[in-house]
């Protein structure tokens, strides 16, 4: 295993308010209302985002939006080369998706392999009118066509670098930081 | 974390494993509940499964579990293959593996053959049933269900009754169940009685209805008339008299008490029908859960199940 450094943090928990904010505001705005919409977390920093994002749309618009939880491990394209199998967690959509404006929630955005999966695991529930992707953090890298529709920080990174959000739920404190091999 | 090749029985895996693999069968069981119930998980994996003895919901149970995983399954039953021409079970499987299976399923009236049977393929093995030895994805299922029924399997009474003596069944539940902290209880005539099985920390009854005071779960057992032949058994209705499980019996057992039953029923011998299909019975989800416990387990032993939370 290489250790890990932090190199430097790069948004603090106000940071992190105010990008779910306006992810929030261009959300709504995008959707012109709330009707049909519901967030679905991508297991697990994904997760905690997306109720984040809810309670924000609620308090702009008064209304709930449905949240669900999706664990993409049985989608990984990586399965049969992997040596190991990655621990297989619950996927919690508990309402309809057809017909629905889904918007996929998760912390950061790389390669758009987890992404790929989550279409595909998303695909298998039913078939949404239309399948949006909100990211905390975009580090660039991709290795499949997929762009965020909404994203709170562009970070260009190298790849032997980690972005690692932190969040309380989890974490005990709102950060993101980006961590160096050495 | 389940790190072993082979899953050949319940004796012996520790408490966390038994744990893991059932919290892996969880989003299994999300997956079947769902209109189209395929994910592409086990895309390009060979399950083989080679059964020497007849058997409905456990290939069954294997074969869709291996199918909802997007596997490829194929089903060798020893009547309809080459092990009528008198094939050894060595060389069978030897031809199964270089034929690319990746898991092989099985099942045979020998105890103990799956094991030699795991060190002379590279190929995973799972034991589906080995003579009246071990039964560990039965027990697996089972303990799924209670689990799932009662949110805890510790402290838990569970009562099996019937024919313990040739009961595979019976004993990877009692290694499941004592492991995971339940008291088990084990009630039979005493011709069907194995002696050792004390050592197992199970309390051995002869009296139904001591055994059924105060228990949480109630197994019943299938009377196994294939495996009547040496003049151990009374007959069926004295059987069904003196071990039978009916509403008075039961109302000994703890109000929110679950029937269990590994199937197939003898309906009349050890259940009847008002106790079979009563509010208490749990016998159908048991059968769906045995798929969700094989997904599980098809799906750790491709990969042998290591933890890692790599970054994706």
């Amino acid at each position: 295993m290489p250790v890990l450094r932090e190199k430097n943090r790069i948004i603090d928990q106000d940071g992190i308010r105010r990008a779910l904010t306006r992810i929030a505001h261009e959300i709504i705005e995008r959707n012109k209302g709330t009707d049909n919409l519901v967030l679905i977390g991508i297991r697990r920093r994904g997760v905690p985002l997306a109720r984040r994002l809810a309670d924000n749309i609620k308090e702009i618009e008064g209304s709930q939006v449905p949240v669900g939880v999706l664990d993409i491990t049985l989608y990984r394209d990586d399965l049969s080369t992997l040596g190991y199998q990655p621990i297989v967690r619950q996927t919690e959509v508990n309402f309809s998706i057809e017909g629905k404006k889904v918007v996929l929630v998760d912390d950061v955005l790389y390669t758009g392999r987890t992404t790929r999966a989550a279409m595909d695991a998303i695909m298998d529930l039913g078939r949404p009118q239309n399948i949006q992707l909100a990211a905390l953090i975009d580090r660039g890298h991709r290795e499949l066509p997929i762009r965020a529709d909404y994203v709170g920080k562009n970070v260009p990174t190298a790849r032997l670098e980690l972005v690692e959000v932190r969040l309380v739920e989890f974490d005990g404190v709102d950060e993101v930081v980006i961590m160096e091999k050495t | 974390m389940y790190k072993h090749k082979d899953l050949l029985g319940l004796k012996g895996l520790a408490a966390e494993e038994l744990i893991f693999l059932l919290d892996t069968a969880r989003p299994m069981k999300e997956v079947i509940s769902r209109p189209i119930k395929k994910v592409p998980t086990l895309r390009g994996r060979t399950v083989m499964n080679l059964f020497y003895e007849n058997s409905t919901r456990t290939r069954g149970s294997f074969e869709l579990a291996a199918k909802y995983l997007s596997a490829d399954c194929v089903n060798i039953s020893s009547s309809s293959s080459s092990v009528a021409k008198g094939e050894s079970l060595y060389d069978t499987a030897r031809t199964i593996q270089a034929q690319g299976a990746d898991v092989i399923v099985l099942r045979h009236p020998m105890a103990g053959a799956p094991h030699m049977l795991a060190k002379a393929v590279k190929a995973a093995v799972i034991n589906a049933g080995d003579g009246a030895h071990e039964h560990p994805t039965q027990a697996l299922l089972d303990l799924f269900t209670v689990r799932e029924q009662r949110g805890k399997i510790a402290g838990l009474t569970v009562t099996i009754i019937g024919d313990i003596l040739h009961s595979r069944v019976a004993r990877s539940n009692i290694w499941g169940f004592t492991t995971l902290g339940a008291e088990v209880r084990v009630c039979g005539p005493p011709t069907l009685m194995p002696v050792e099985l004390t050592q197992t920390g199970a309390r051995v009854f002869y009296r139904i209805e001591e055994a059924l005071e105060g228990a949480d779960v109630v197994m019943m057992l299938r009377i196994q008339a294939e495996r009547q032949q040496q003049g151990l058994f009374p007959g069926l209705r004295e059987y069904s008299r003196l071990y039978g499980l009916n509403r008075e019996r039961l109302s000994l057992a703890k109000p929110d008490v679950l029937v269990m039953h590994p199937g197939p029923v003898n309906r009349g011998v050890e259940l009847g029908h008002d106790t079979a299909d009563g509010p208490e019975s749990v016998i159908e989800e048991q059968v769906t859960n045995g798929v969700a416990v094989r997904m599980a387990l098809l799906y750790l032993l491709t990969g042998g199940g290591a933890h890692n939370e790599a970054d994706y």
